[in-house]
């Protein structure tokens, strides 16, 4: 619990909060980015510093981007006047609150917090890239093709249908 | 309070922060938000549990995080893609709208 | 004797460390690190910028600016002077939070890219372990800003550049990644200081510079095309030219912020040219073997110069792509040929030392270049005239 953890804890929690409560979609997103920024730091704090670093290059990089653009395009003019939250947040709030709950006792009554914790390891990229080729191949190669897929199917789906010209 | 508890219950706070919004908001883009942030809370845990576990040397949650984050992008793409489309069919995002199988 | 010239700031960093008590010593060496590069890049900016107007000037048979200073030199101050003191309006409705973090966010993210590139030996402000990874993280969080800096200004042509300049940054990333892949895959590793290292030394007296092979030379040119689009220098400059949409994402933005724009997208550059010289040019190494007694730095910061003249030249000298022609040859000339290219470094490894890889590997670099343009090329057929009429 050092003081760059509490720091960056409080940051994230606060931007994931922003995200998922401010009315104005576009302050959402940019919550998010700052989310996940606060996010990539945890992982550098870790000790993984190939996962902080992909973690701003796809999430920051492309994934805000592209909610970001999916904003552009489905709003209808003007800023909305409809309330932010759907017709269920009761039992919304309710459920993600006994999540958090389980999820909260479960960790504090557990023996893996108690246990000595061992010493920084190392994870240069020359390790990860060995074993993504030797222990983690059939996994690389099924998300290549699924990325595939997805990029194939996204641009399916989001193409403008073609009108008869006369 | 040791250091993996904490991150921990950080992950837990962020997935059930990300729960939250996905099953209360109203635009359909801000659901696909609360799911990306589950997805990131995991990729902590995955991490925290790479860091202080038993067997750091072998890599494995940072593997599974790469897989994670790979896949969370690509479905964010997709699921972006749905939505642009449901939005030219109906020209909304509103998801209590969205209540009808009949296009 | 050179060895002193050559470390001198090394050693004068490590001489200041020394006077200070062992608690501090860790902030006050990243504080010794990292000041440097934040006086000396925006001074090359302010360099560059009188350079870049009288450079442009001579290109197009006129004198550039000659009026402060002599010969012009001391336009800079004058133009800092001026955006220092110009009123700063922010448009009523624009979202003032968010225009205000735009250029900061630029700025900071351009700085940032500066912490992997080494300027000259041992002379690095952190050698990451994934430092090319990092690199290319960082300049994608501009694209972010540019997006902030559109939308926050609540102007339709502010948010139509914004979405082009980012639709264009975001085609032209992949092309520059993977124009950077080969070198990691010849070099073995992420860190930039071990990529420098993999160039050192000399054949005679020609270096090992990976340009100076064929897949090296096609990922240089790759690299450098998709840098230029990277910065939204011209010929790629429709998201901010004069002439088509008055400055795209920025028009609101007046005085010092608009100073930082234009900061934020010339350090760019120069970070940019950096990486191309670390990751091609063999980074602070000397041209020719007889040559190493002179410092390192006076080298990186040559090559630098020299890439820069490169980028004012091609602006003074090519017409503006349009925003079709631009994505078209990003995802179907660039993004091949870079793919390609890994193929050729692939090759190029796996065949024996000796002139039988140099001329398959020239061939296998200059077919696809030819075939592809030619596929790009679109012929005038004469068609039958339709018409569209507006719904």
């Amino acid at each position: 619990m050092t003081v760059a953890f509490i720091i960056l804890a409080a940051l994230t929690t606060a931007g994931m909060a922003a995200a998922m409560g401010l009315r104005n979609l576009v302050h959402c997103v940019l919550a998010l980015t700052l989310g996940f920024a606060g996010l990539a730091a945890l992982y550098l704090q870790l000790g993984a510093q190939f996962v902080g670093f992909t973690q701003i290059l796809v999430y920051v990089g492309a994934v805000a981007i592209l909610a970001v653009f999916a904003i552009m395009m489905t709003q209808s003019a003007g800023p909305t006047r409809r309330p932010v939250f759907s017709s269920a947040w009761v039992t919304g709030s309710i459920v993600a609150g006994c999540v958090f709950a389980v999820l909260a006792w479960a960790i504090c009554s557990s023996e893996v917090s108690r246990k000595m914790l061992p010493p920084e390891p190392e994870a240069t990229v020359h390790q990860i890239g060995d074993a993504l080729m030797h222990t983690f191949v059939l996994p690389l190669e099924i998300i290549g093709l699924l990325l595939t897929v997805a990029l194939i199917g996204a641009v399916v789906l989001a193409m403008p249908e073609k009108r008869e010209m006369r | 309070m040791s250091s993996l508890t904490s991150y921990l219950l950080l992950s837990a706070l962020l997935f059930s922060i990300g729960l939250a919004g996905a099953l209360t908001r109203r635009s359909a883009i801000l659901v696909l938000i609360g799911i990306e942030l589950m997805l990131n809370a995991a990729n902590l845990n995955f991490l925290a549990f790479w860091r202080y576990g038993p067997n750091p040397a072998a890599l494995t949650g940072i593997m599974f995080t790469i897989f994670s984050i790979s896949v969370a992008a690509a479905e964010a793409a997709v699921g972006l893609g749905i939505i642009l489309a449901v939005y030219r069919h109906s020209s909304t995002t509103d998801l209590d709208q969205m209540n009808s199988m009949k296009g | 004797m050179p060895e002193t010239i050559d470390q001198i700031f090394v050693v004068s960093k490590h001489w200041l460390l020394g006077h200070l008590p062992t608690g501090v010593q860790p902030m006050f060496s990243a504080l010794l690190s990292v000041v440097p590069v934040l006086i000396v890049f925006p001074l090359l900016f302010a360099i560059t910028t009188v350079l870049e107007r009288k450079g442009l000037g001579r290109i197009q048979n006129r004198y550039g600016p000659n009026r402060t200073g002599p010969f012009g030199l001391f336009q800079p101050i004058a133009d800092a002077v001026k955006s220092l003191t110009k009123e700063d309006i922010v448009p009523h409705t624009a979202d003032e939070v968010v225009h205000f973090l735009a250029p900061l966010l630029l700025v900071s993210a351009a700085f940032l890219a500066y912490a992997v590139v080494p300027v000259g030996r041992n002379m690095v402000v952190a050698d990451l372990n994934a430092g090319v990874l990092f690199f290319f993280a960082v300049g994608s969080l501009v694209e972010l800003a540019v997006f902030m800096a559109g939308w926050s200004s609540r102007n339709k042509y502010s948010l139509l550049g914004a979405m082009r300049a980012i639709a264009q940054m975001i085609s032209y990333e992949v092309p520059l990644v993977l124009a950077s892949v080969v070198v990691i895959m010849a070099a073995g590793s992420l860190s930039t200081v071990a990529i420098v290292k993999a160039q050192a030394g000399y054949t005679g007296i020609l270096p090992h510079w990976f340009v100076f092979t064929p897949w090296g030379f096609a990922g240089f040119v790759l690299f450098m095309i998709a840098a230029t689009a990277e910065s939204n220098r011209s010929p790629f400059d429709l998201p901010e030219g004069e002439s088509e949409i008055i400055a795209g994402y920025y028009i609101e933005y007046s005085g010092f912020k608009f100073a930082l724009f234009f900061l934020g997208e010339y350090l760019g550059m120069f970070a940019t040219s950096g990486m191309a010289i670390t990751l091609f040019l063999g980074g602070w190494a000397a041209p020719v073997s007889f040559l190493t007694w002179v410092p390192s730095y006076f080298w990186f910061f040559s090559k630098l110069l020299v890439l820069i003249a490169g980028f004012i030249w091609v602006r003074g000298t090519l017409p503006r792509l349009r925003m079709d022609q631009l994505m078209n040859f990003a995802w179907r000339f660039i993004l091949p040929m870079a793919l390609l290219n890994i193929f050729i470094a692939g090759v190029w490894h796996f065949m024996s030392v000796g002139p039988l890889r140099w001329l398959v590997c020239t061939i296998l670099v200059v077919a696809p270049c030819i075939l592809l343009s030619r596929s790009l090329k679109q012929e005038k057929k004469l068609q039958v005239r339709t018409y569209r009429f507006a719904e």
